[in-house]
């Protein structure tokens, strides 16, 4: 169903913007704790970036081979932030309470601010793949199955 | 005095919607509800939450819109059996008594930006003040969201991974 496009234009500004785009994802990421953004923008944009090459290069292209990829990463994202919960637990304190994070020679809002910015991670990975596996599900075409 | 952007921003909110529902071809009305998104998303701006008006340009216009499109092309993008009836008295009787009851409801919300609301004096104040020495994290949303309120958080992440997992599940055939 999904095809490369012909059109120079597109794919020369698909090679331009996706990349652009896929900085300014991690950006919203990683810059969440200080301005408008977080895990689940920052997952979004990133799964966006991937969406918009395969619509621009195809699902057979050398771009969208990442994106094949990170369809079997499902529930990662989960296991991050759910993992990082049990790392409080076994850090003696309560479930999602990163202040229980061992991290030697951290105080405790630094031990917070690294667990912020790990399930937000979390959250980026989940959303990210769930979004791309989305697109995957509703362009599952009869051609791949026929080749 | 400067120009108010409210007025237009929420006359084009309301054209927008409209056009998207009264459209006949699909393949318009995705495109008209995308631009609904992103005047939602310059409505947010305007209120003063960036992190909503962000998730409402990437998700409402562009995510929405592409899953939209997905489907259409996989199905028919020109559904000639699109009739629509008159809608009947009850609808046309009952909905502007609903919007007249909503409105009339709306003028008890306390105002926006109100200091005194009882949503900015219950447990606000707590997570503005502390959200710095507890986390060394500025912007108090990302805070409440991850660590003051991170079950909520973990939920929702379910959900999405849920979500997923259920599409996947319908929707991918023929594939091993």
């Amino acid at each position: 169903m999904i095809q490369a496009h012909d059109s120079v234009i597109v794919l020369t500004l698909g090679r331009l913007l996706i990349p652009l785009v896929q900085l300014f994802g991690l950006y919203v990421l990683f810059f969440g704790q200080y301005g408008p953004g977080g895990g689940f923008v920052g997952g979004v944009i990133f799964g966006a970036s991937m969406i918009l090459s395969i619509l621009i290069f195809g699902p057979s292209a050398s771009y969208s081979k990442v994106a094949k990829k990170v369809v079997h990463g499902d529930g990662l994202g989960l296991l991050i932030f759910a993992g990082v919960g049990g790392l409080c637990l076994i850090g003696g304190g309560e479930f999602l309470n990163y202040a229980a994070l061992e991290i030697p020679g951290l105080e405790v809002a630094s031990r917070r601010y690294v667990g912020i910015m790990l399930t937000q991670i979390g959250v980026a990975v989940d959303v990210a793949v769930t979004v791309i596996s989305i697109v995957f599900s509703l362009s599952s075409n009869d051609e791949d199955s026929h080749a | 005095m400067t120009f108010s952007f409210e007025i237009p921003l929420l006359i084009l909110l309301i054209l927008t919607a409209g056009g998207a529902i009264l459209v006949k071809d699909l393949v318009p009305a995705v495109f008209i509800l995308g631009s609904y998104s992103f005047f939602l998303a310059l409505v947010w701006a305007w209120i003063g939450a960036p992190d909503v008006a962000f998730v409402e340009a990437v998700v409402g216009a562009g995510l929405a819109t592409v899953f939209f499109l997905l489907t259409l092309f996989e199905t028919a993008p020109k559904d000639t059996r699109l009739h629509r009836p008159p809608p009947p008295w009850a609808a046309l009787l009952g909905l502007p008594l609903l919007g007249f009851l909503l409105l009339y409801a709306a003028s008890d919300l306390p105002k926006f930006g109100d200091p005194a609301s009882p949503a900015s004096v219950h447990i606000s104040p707590v997570y503005l003040e502390n959200s710095m020495h507890d986390t060394l994290t500025p912007n108090v949303v990302t805070s409440v969201l991850m660590d003051y309120r991170a079950f909520d958080t973990l939920i929702e992440t379910v959900v999405i991974f849920t979500a997923g997992i259920a599409c996947v599940l319908l929707l991918r055939r023929n594939q091993a």
